[in-house]
């Protein structure tokens, strides 16, 4: 192991605080969890899209021996009245009421203490259901007679949502709207008007640790042991579906075996709480992969995109309407419409913008975020759009994007002027280490070779607060209390080196105590890339409050504040090792809401996320397979703190992308997904990896940031889909509208072109 | 559902040990339930993903497809057997100081399989190590990082040897 690391770590690339927890399989997950007494759940779900649930039976489930109970909406309602939940809208029931929205939305559970049984107990109840007509589609959903909810139920706390509060008839959540300037007016007057709908397909998380929740309902408090990446939410959320205060419900978080945007919100965490408050005994519920598959996913989307040109080659105008096929329940997807969507025209310098958002209620799994909130879906949108047209114009991709570049000091759709964003050093790096105004070796015969670059830009979503506590012990060591999760990403890593710099300590000093909400203070959640600044910001000055704490005790008993060491001010002061000095911090950006009519803002987030990536490609023209050869992935995270962790997560960012782009597609029949495994459903491998990955953080400052840092967990996705789309048609000129780029999708296209299209299956 | 139980014998990480056990159970069971360890996971459930990697009589196999009771009688080792001098082996240096590994589920089964590749090929090549390692999934995606850990505790171990 590394030697003890010297003070000011800020910068440096140590390795992870629990790297011999992990390589040793000790690290704590909640899947290690076993408490005495518990009883283990397993999951009925509903076999239909859609349907009224006109009996269920569960005295075959019943008989079997070691069923401990089977519940049912029915009885979760004795201890959860009111049993909706959500993070924007109240709409989710813990088990289905009356209804089924969704093929694979949980029904009923039995309990039992062997989860065997209780797996083939579920098995065992027997549900009847009357089928409505369902709608799957996102862009059918506006219009179907199909209606998802019979009423809008929007979450109470949020005054943007009110208006919708009790609409019916309506499988729209959620409009979103921005206008600026005159976008028909420009059409007419633009030189050419380019036009283009794309799509983009369902897929899943798939972390490798699969969602788990335990609830121990105790004497007077509720214990929930949960794989979250938002605990301080888990506790709002079930303090109010009990109607008792916070200081009730305790939540604890382990490490997380990936979350990826899954494991946010409330999942399985009401549903353990019921149980186990019928029950009266701890309950467990762990899902398997496949149960993973009737969760969440992320949202497919339609995505329309028109754009005026002028006679010099600069967007005048763009227009953009999307369609996020939210499924059964909105989740967090009514934000993702809005927050994200006003991102919609990219990364460029448009003085007229007209954007239409709707999330949509639709009979597929519920549909969440997933790295990168809905970025990469408007990335692939855009940055195909923009090749396109670049094509068309006859002008140099590169070049074209450089001229309608958006840069600092000028505003972005919202009005929002961009500050600290590296937009041209992104694109320029990728471009300079593609050798983009090089020759390119084309390739001959069957195989076929192109390059192609794809910029994108996201905002973080505002406003949201961190808490932090700094707790110094009497020997110059302390411990960090933070509601942030590490899911893998290296948080408590980056918060260490965050609290070593302020303080002066060694990293080997500094515990991370990790989230229970009875312990750690608040924190939005882990999510949008938000940790490095806002918890980055609150640890920051959690430690600095603790430093001057320490420095005015020291000044108190006399001694040099900044240059007498830590153990001796607690030794003068208490005459002994002992006390404590407990610094504290709490940040919340500064933000100013979007109209509600106009979409403009002149704050609409703190900071900018920009993600860049070229690709070169090989494409076999016999076979439509795909080969990406090269993948050069350029990120603005402003100045990092932990270099070589944020390589892994640009770089892992991006290879996940690779997987929704080449080969990643939940696949439906009358809406029960039909690959649920992963045997059926191919995530990448090292097989599947370009031969050359390249990451590059460029040079940077986040003027807000904690130490010049900001966001990385999303960057690296951006650009990859558009960036392989881009290189598929510079090697073999046929242009795919929809992902996955499937050796299947690109034959296809080049049958077409040779005017023998292939039928359809 | 009266499960048929059966006792078994085997040696774990270098100890004799015995279990009562159904027949039903997987070897994964087996090592969470009896013996409290978790290194070895379920997540897939079909053999595809490798985080429930053990060491059969020295050979890798799918925790959650390989019946507990198969065990009798058989020398079974874990992410958890302690290196000989009881810190990390060169496996589990190479990948803490390479950082192969972000949220740490499948790393277990990384080690055990660059272990056995080490093993059986002392100088693997990328493309060797890309296929010998292309039955474990890593959704965090830290590959490039784990094909350094391996290339460096190959070197490990020659400077050892």
């Amino acid at each position: 192991m590394a030697k003890a690391t010297p003070p000011g770590t800020v910068g440096r690339s140590i390795p992870r605080l629990e790297a011999s927890a992990k390589v040793t399989g000790r690290a704590e997950y909640v899947h290690n969890l076993r408490l005495p007494g518990m009883l283990y759940g397993k999951i009925c779900r509903s076999t239909v899209a859609h349907g009224r649930i006109k009996r269920i039976d569960t005295s075959a489930a019943q008989a079997l021996e070691g069923v401990h109970r089977i519940v049912t909406a029915d009885d979760v309602r004795k201890v959860i009245p009111n049993p909706y939940y959500g993070p924007a809208f109240h709409d989710q029931p813990i088990l289905a009421i009356d209804k089924v929205r969704y093929a694979g939305e949980p029904v009923a559970v039995v309990l039992a203490t062997d989860p065997h049984v209780a797996e083939e107990a579920a098995s065992l109840v027997a549900v009847e259901y009357e089928e409505l007509p369902a709608v799957f589609d996102e862009v059918e959903a506006m219009t179907s007679k199909a209606v998802v909810h019979e009423t809008l139920k929007p979450a109470g706390t949020f005054p943007d949502l009110k208006h919708l509060q009790g609409k019916k008839n309506t499988n729209v959540a959620l409009d979103f709207h921005l206008r600026r300037g005159d976008v028909e007016r420009s059409f007419k007057a633009a030189d050419q008007v380019f036009e283009h709908t794309f799509r983009t397909q369902q897929v899943l998380h798939v972390p490798l640790e699969p969602f788990v929740s335990a609830a121990d309902p105790g004497d007077s408090a509720l214990t929930i042991y949960t794989a979250s990446q938002s605990p301080s939410f888990v506790r709002i959320e079930i303090a109010r579906l009990l109607g008792w205060p916070e200081n009730k419900v305790r939540v604890k978080v382990p490490y997380l075996g990936g979350g990826f945007g899954a494991k946010l919100y409330i999942k399985l965490e009401a549903l353990v709480v019921a149980l186990a408050l019928l029950a009266r005994r701890p309950v467990k519920i762990a899902l398997t992969m496949e149960e993973q598959f009737y969760t969440l996913t992320k949202h497919a989307a339609t995505l329309r995109i028109k754009s005026g040109i002028s006679k010099d080659g600069r967007v005048t105008a763009r227009l953009c309407e999307i369609w996020w096929n939210g499924g059964a329940y909105a989740d967090i997807g009514p934000r993702i419409t809005q927050k994200s969507g006003f991102t919609a025209p990219g990364p460029y310098d448009i003085e007229n913008v007209h954007i239409d958002s709707y999330a949509l209620y639709t009979n597929l799994p519920p549909a969440g975020a997933l790295r990168g909130f809905g970025i990469p879906q408007l990335v692939w949108a855009y940055e195909s759009h923009t090749d396109l047209i670049a094509r068309a114009l006859t002008m140099d991709p590169v070049e074209f994007r450089r001229k309608n570049l958006l840069r600092n000091g000028r505003p972005q759709a919202t009005g929002t002027v961009l500050k600290d964003a590296a937009t041209d050093k992104v694109l320029e790096r990728v471009a300079a280490r593609m050798a983009w105004g090089k020759p390119f070796e084309r390739g001959s015969g069957s195989v076929r070779r192109g390059r192609g670059i794809a910029i994108g830009i996201k905002a973080s979503i505002s406003p949201t607060t961190s808490v932090a506590i700094v707790n110094l012990y009497a020997d110059g060591s302390c411990a960090l209390y933070s509601s942030t999760v590490d899911m893998g990403q290296g948080s408590d890593t980056a918060m260490a080196q965050i609290v070593s710099e302020v303080l002066g300590i060694p990293i080997e000093a500094i515990t991370v105590v990790h989230p229970d909400t009875d312990v750690t203070p608040y924190d939005m959640a882990t999510l949008g890339s938000r940790s490095t600044y806002h918890m980055g910001n609150a640890v920051r000055r959690a430690a600095e409050d603790a430093r001057d704490r320490l420095w005015a005790m020291a000044r108190e008993v006399g001694l040099s504040a900044e240059t007498t060491p830590i153990p001796d001010v607690f030794r003068k002061k208490y005459g002994m090792q002992a006390g404590n000095i407990v610094g504290t911090g709490s940040f919340i950006p500064s933000y100013a809401p979007t109209d509600h009519d106009t979409g403009q803002s002149e704050n609409v987030t703190p900071f900018w996320m920009v993600g860049a990536t070229g690709a070169e490609v090989e494409v076999d023209t016999e076979t439509g397979q795909v080969r990406v050869t090269r993948m050069i992935n350029v990120a603005d995270v402003g100045t990092p703190i932990n270099p070589h962790i944020v390589e892994t997560q640009l770089s892992g960012a991006a290879i996940m992308q690779l997987g929704f782009t080449l080969s990643e597609k939940m696949t439906f029949s009358a809406g029960q997904c039909t690959n649920a495994s992963l045997a059926a459903y191919k995530i990448p491998g090292l097989l599947d990896l370009p031969a050359t990955i390249e990451n590059e953080a460029v040079d940077s400052v986040e003027t807000g940031g904690p130490f010049g840092a900001k966001g990385v967990g999303e960057s690296g996705t951006f650009g990859v889909s558009p960036a392989i789309a881009n290189a598929i048609e510079d090697a073999v000129g046929v242009r795919l509208m929809s992902l996955p780029l499937t050796a299947e999708a690109v034959y296809r296209a080049l049958r077409e072109k040779q005017g023998k299209p292939l039928e359809d299956d | 559902m009266n499960a048929v139980h059966r006792t078994i014998r085997f040696r774990l990480n270098g100890e004799a040990v015995s279990a009562e056990i159904p027949a039903h159970w997987n070897l994964v069971e087996l090592l969470q339930n009896c013996f409290g360890l978790f290194g070895a996971r379920e997540s897939c459930a079909q053999g595809l993903c490798g985080c429930c990697t053990v060491l059969v009589n020295g050979r890798a196999v799918s925790g959650c497809l390989h019946l507990a009771a198969l065990v009798d009688g058989a020398e079974v080792a874990t992410i958890e057997q302690p290196a000989v001098d009881g810190g990390l082996d060169e496996v589990q240096k190479a990948f803490v100081e390479a950082g192969g590994f972000q949220c740490g589920f499948c790393t277990p089964g990384f080690i055990l399989m660059t272990r056995q590749l080490l093993d059986e090929n002392p100088d693997p090549s990328e493309d060797e190590i890309r296929h010998y390692l292309s039955g474990n999934l890593c959704r965090c995606a830290t590959y490039p990082e784990i094909i350094k850990a391996v290339q460096l505790a190959a070197r490990m171990r020659h400077s050892k040897a």
